[in-house]
Parts: structure tokens; C-alpha cells; sequence
């Protein structure tokens, strides 16, 4: 066993983190307030080659592997979450949807714009009536001979108005269930598609989150990924390696607040000394630390079953839940060791608070991660 | 023309420092190593000078140092150097980096050889000029523009009160400081890919003896209590500048 990251690791790390201190961090908390989308930084994260790390250099990524990835998310969730989800989206659920699953038309029409960053994706699973449960589409997808015709409504689309690429997941056969499902590239600017008004969020403030609707889209056959009724299982598939963006985010979430907390607590003074002394602040210190080491190291675990091209299902799950939980105790106990100053913006604690919070929800559910882990462990 | 960056691998700049050895020797466990940042600043200048001229046909970046450098050199390549050379010697004091330089660069065809002003750890400010001497080149310190302009070079330096321009024909060695380029750049994934393939050669070094020997690092003091005065009380501040301080 080797804990060593690799010299490349390490780099894209220091990358990740000069990226994230030197230009994330000087306007993330306006960004937030005004809820306002992180352009200027969407285009630096694709000249730097982030919003298609993982694709092979075969269609213009950067083919870097997804331990890489994890230590890239972390850094950039240390400092901003909403433009680590943008970049997690991307690579992870629309980036790998269609390099796994494309055809080679597809992947050269589709795929390389979306991973060198010229164009952003968006993956719309959701629905009003079905977010954990995605087995229950509404949204249909009728076959009509050359194309199919989408009608329906899908929920907090991450990416939602500012992507040019959609993956839409769609009912074709509704009496096959799950397994009419069927997953299709869709041009943003299709005919008959409308973005509602940007969601106010309690947090990720500055990703920009949309609920939209199909009506009479018509879809080209050749944009359908996979065989008819693969939507389903294409969705799951690609939610796996979701996961592990989301965990990394949840993770550097975690040890964003994690930083900021100990400067804090070897600065402030309480009762004649820096309130780390103090063994109550001591001990959560510790605790956090804990936690963050754990989650680390099983987001790591999943990122290397993934690389090495074994079952990351359940790994990738686990770090996920565990992830996004502690990421909720940690940053709680942030604020708490900050005290009043947690409580209002400038210390960013508060804000990597309410972005925990999403992590525990969106991409699965920390209820629903703990039904594949459970699944798998009892069959 | 071909441009050489000369390249310190120095502790991070928030590195806590400590010594080993009774105090002999700076203590590197668990350090962070990366360019130095004026030589990073350097090395920012002929990227630019590459892309926005195309009158340059590579550049070099060049180390003095242990197998510890070969990431820093890695990330040199990663942001675009074309090439790198480490010369596998401990950098025991400026000279006997300087000298190691020195025997390499007089069997190459540099035409700018660029050093930071000075490197983050020990701060000699020694090497640039040491380097033009042993090489018998001119040599422009406290650079802080650098442009190509036809066929010659046009050098901007901060004097006392101003600045001073002036023009300076090839070879020579070039010590920059701040302002000779803005931002250091960040590795793209392209180029952490290619730099996997850019060439990174060691050579032995010639074992030049230093002429320094390090015989105890100290830390400065801590800083002492911060006091705050109301403005409104100026004789405070002078009776404790006096009475406490004595510096009065």
C-alpha cells in the first residue's frame, strides 16, 4: 500500500489551490450575496483544463486520473463550492456519460467542446415528482421514427441556463418502467425549451440553478446514448463517479472550514490565552480532524477503484454520505469555535455551512447513499 | 534566441521554519517546495516574451540541486519551459551555485540568462552577479521590465527616486525583481500532460568548494504584545516610547 500522491498529483493539487487563493477567494462572498454566476473564473477553469480533467486527450481533456480529480475538487471546494459544482458536473456526470457510453460520433461532435471547457453541460435527471426516486420519469420521450419528441419539466439543473450541452434522461416506454428509460444529448438551444428564474438558493449561491421545460422538443435519433430503454441504467452508472465529485466537494468543504478554524483558534484570545489552548477547542479541533482524514481517505479509495477500473459503486457511495455529513459537523462546529464572528459573512464559515448542507442532499441523498450501502451489503 | 531562467527551489514562503544539527541546518521535513518566486517571475517574463514575439526558439530553466528539485523543474515545464537541467549538488552557498551554473551555460548558446534579484531562503542576492562575473558577461540588476524591440533588448531598472531605461546588447544576465511580470502562471492539465514528455536532464556537477560555511541559524525573536493607544492620549505612547522602550 502507498499513501505517496505522484509528482503530476501533487501538482494538479498546488494548481487547484493557487487557482482557488489567488483569484476564487477574492470575490466569493460578493458572489454569493448578489448570487451571481462565477463567469470570468468558468473561463479560467477551462483554459486551465478543469472542466474536462478526467476526458482522455483523445477528445481534447486532460486525461488525468480521478485521485487527481479528488485533490483538484477539494482544493476548489476550500474556497468556493459553487464553481465546484459547475466543474464537478461537468466532468463527472456529463464529460464521462458520453465517453463512456457515446458513440464515436457522438463523443467528437458532443464531447470535445465539453472538455475543453468551450462549452458547459448540464445533466437533468431530476423532476418535480422524482428526485431520489428516479425510476419515476415524467418527462417523456415518444418515439416518432427519424426523432423523438421530449415533453416535460426536470428540477434543480445544476448549469441549467448557462449550459450548451444537455444529457436529459426521459421516459420512452412507460410501461417497461425503468427500463423504458432512455438518456439523449439535447442542444440547449433547441426549439420549444424554456429556463425558469434562477433558484435562491441557501447556498452554492453563485452556481446557477434552473428548473426547465421541453415542450415538442424534437430530439435527432442519433443523439439517443446507449440502446433504447439504457437511460436508467446510464443515469446510475454515471451518478457513481458523481459521487465522488460531490464527496470531494463535501470533503474540501470540510477542510476549508477545518483551515479557517484553526488559524482562528491559535489567534483569538479568551481568558488571558489563544482560545486553542483551551482544551474544548482543543478537542473539536481534533475531532475535525478526525473526520476529515476519514472522509479523505474513502473518497480516495473510491477514486482509486475507479482508476484502476474496479466496482467503485458502493466506495464511491460511502464517501459520499460520509463525506457530506461530516462536512455538515465540521462546518458546524466552525462556526461555533468562531463564535459571533462565524455568524456573519467575511469569516466564510458560515457559508461553507450552508453549502454543506446541499452536499448531504444533492446527488443522492445521504439517505439514499446509505440504501446502496446497505443494498450491497445485504444481498 | 534562446532564454535561460536560473531556478531556486526554495521552502513555501509560509513554511515554519526550524534547524537540525544544533542549530547547523535548516530542518526540510515535511517542507513544501516551490520556485522561488522571483525567478518564477522571471520565468513568467520569457513565456510571455515566447508567445507574444516569436522571437524566441526555447527557453531553459536551469537548478542547482538534490532530487528534491525535480518537482519544481517539473512544474517549470508544466507552465511552459521547453527544457530543464538540474545539476545534481547540494546548493551549498551562492558561489558554488553560481560556479555550477557557470560550467554548464559556457558550453550553451544563451542569449538572456535571467535570475531572480534574490531567493526566499536565504536572501543573498549573490548569484545573478556572481554568474555574469565567472561567465566575463554584462550584467543588469533590479530589473523590472524587460521587452525585445527589434534587434535589441530594451531593460527597465528601479534606481533611487525613478527609473532608469536602458538598452543592452546579447549575451548577457539579466536580475529581475517584482514588476518584471505580474502574475505567475498556474499549470494547465495540457501542460502538466506535455510536461510529461519535455526533456529533464541531471548532470553531474563539478564540486566547486563553497567559499561560505553556515556555522548557526537563529530565529528572530517573537514579536512582542501588540499595545493599542487612543489617539487621543498621544502622552502615553511617549511616556512608554521613553520610560518602557527607552528608545526615546
Amino acid at each position: 500500500m502507498n499513501f505517496e500522491f505522484t509528482e503530476e498529483q501533487k501538482m494538479i493539487q498546488q494548481a487547484a489551490r493557487d487557482f482557488a487563493q489567488r483569484e476564487l477567494i477574492t470575490d466569493v462572498i460578493e458572489r454569493d450575496e448578489k448570487s451571481e454566476y462565477p463567469t470570468s473564473h468558468v473561463k479560467k477553469l477551462a483554459v486551465l483544463g478543469f472542466l474536462g480533467m478526467l476526458v482522455s486527450s483523445d477528445y481534447d481533456g486532460g486525461g488525468m486520473d480521478t485521485v487527481s480529480y479528488v485533490l483538484a475538487m477539494e482544493e476548489i471546494s476550500k474556497v468556493d463550492s459553487s464553481v465546484s459544482v459547475i466543474m464537478s458536473v461537468n466532468n463527472s456526470l456529463v464529460c464521462f456519460g458520453i465517453e463512456a457510453y457515446g458513440t464515436e460520433e457522438q463523443k467528437e461532435k458532443w464531447l470535445k467542446p465539453l472538455a475543453s471547457g468551450e462549452k458547459i453541460g448540464a445533466f437533468l435527471l431530476s423532476e418535480p415528482d422524482a428526485g431520489s426516486d428516479a425510476s419515476s420519469q415524467k418527462t417523456k420521450a415518444e418515439d416518432k421514427g427519424d426523432y423523438y419528441l421530449l415533453n416535460g419539466t426536470k428540477n434543480w439543473i445544476t448549469n441549467g441556463n448557462t449550459a450548451s450541452t444537455y444529457i436529459v434522461i426521459a421516459q420512452t416506454h412507460p410501461e417497461k418502467k425503468h427500463k423504458g428509460i432512455n438518456a439523449f444529448l439535447v442542444d440547449r438551444n433547441s426549439e420549444g425549451i424554456s429556463v425558469a428564474p434562477h433558484e435562491n438558493k441557501m447556498g452554492m449561491r453563485s452556481s446557477d440553478t434552473h428548473s426547465v421545460t421541453f415542450t415538442d422538443v424534437k430530439v435527432p435519433k442519433e443523439n439517443r446514448l446507449g440502446e433504447d430503454g439504457f437511460g436508467f441504467k446510464f443515469a446510475m452508472k454515471t451518478l457513481d463517479g458523481g459521487r465522488i465529485g460531490i464527496a470531494s466537494q463535501a470533503l474540501g468543504i470540510a477542510s476549508g472550514a477545518f483551515e479557517r478554524s484553526v488559524q482562528y483558534a491559535k489567534e483569538r484570545k479568551a481568558f488571558g490565552t489563544e482560545i486553542a489552548n483551551h482544551q474544548a477547542i482543543a478537542f473539536k479541533l481534533s475531532d475535525m480532524k478526525v473526520k476529515i482524514e476519514n472522509a479523505r481517505n474513502l473518497c480516495l479509495k473510491a477514486a482509486w477503484l475507479k482508476d484502476q477500473g474496479q466496482p467503485y459503486a458502493v466506495a464511491s457511495a460511502m464517501a459520499k454520505q460520509y463525506a457530506a455529513d461530516i462536512a455538515m459537523d465540521v462546518t458546524t462546529e466552525a462556526v461555533q469555535i468562531h463564535g459571533g464572528y462565524g455568524y456573519v459573512k467575511e469569516y466564510h464559515v458560515e457559508r461553507l455551512m450552508r453549502e454543506a448542507k446541499l452536499t448531504q442532499i444533492y446527488e443522492g441523498t445521504s439517505e439514499v447513499q446509505k440504501m446502496v450501502i446497505s443494498r450491497d451489503l445485504l444481498k | 534566441m534562446n532564454i535561460l531562467v536560473c531556478i531556486s527551489n526554495v521552502p513555501d514562503t509560509t513554511t515554519k521554519i526550524r534547524f537540525k544539527d544544533n542549530n547547523t541546518r535548516f530542518n526540510d521535513e515535511g517542507v513544501q517546495w516551490i520556485i522561488n518566486p522571483w525567478d518564477e517571475l522571471a520565468l513568467t517574463r520569457a513565456l510571455e516574451l515566447k508567445e507574444q514575439t516569436g522571437k524566441i526558439d526555447s527557453i531553459t530553466v536551469l537548478n542547482v540541486g538534490e532530487k528534491v528539485s525535480d518537482a519544481t523543474l517539473r512544474k517549470a515545464l508544466a507552465v511552459g519551459a521547453d527544457k530543464a537541467i538540474r545539476i545534481d549538488a547540494f546548493p551549498k552557498d551562492a558561489f558554488s551555485v553560481a560556479s555550477e551554473m557557470a560550467e554548464y551555460i559556457k558550453n550553451e548558446s544563451f542569449d538572456i540568462i535571467l535570475t531572480g534579484i534574490e531567493s526566499s531562503d536565504y536572501n543573498n542576492s549573490a548569484v545573478g552577479s556572481m554568474l555574469a562575473e565567472l561567465l566575463g558577461l554584462p550584467s543588469v540588476s533590479s530589473i523590472s521590465s524587460l521587452n525585445l524591440e527589434d534587434d535589441t533588448v530594451k531593460l527597465t531598472r528601479e534606481i533611487e527616486g525613478g527609473q532608469e531605461t536602458l538598452t543592452i546588447p546579447t549575451p548577457f544576465v539579466g536580475i529581475v525583481q517584482k514588476g518584471i511580470a505580474i502574475e505567475p502562471r498556474i499549470p494547465a492539465m495540457r501542460g502538466i500532460m506535455m510536461a510529461r514528455k519535455k526533456p529533464l536532464e541531471v548532470k553531474n556537477p563539478v564540486n566547486t568548494e563553497p567559499l561560505v560555511e553556515y556555522t548557526s541559524f537563529e530565529l528572530p525573536p517573537e514579536k512582542g504584545e501588540c499595545k493599542i493607544y487612543d489617539p487621543e492620549n498621544v502622552e502615553a505612547l511617549i511616556d512608554d516610547l521613553d520610560k518602557e522602550a527607552k528608545i526615546l
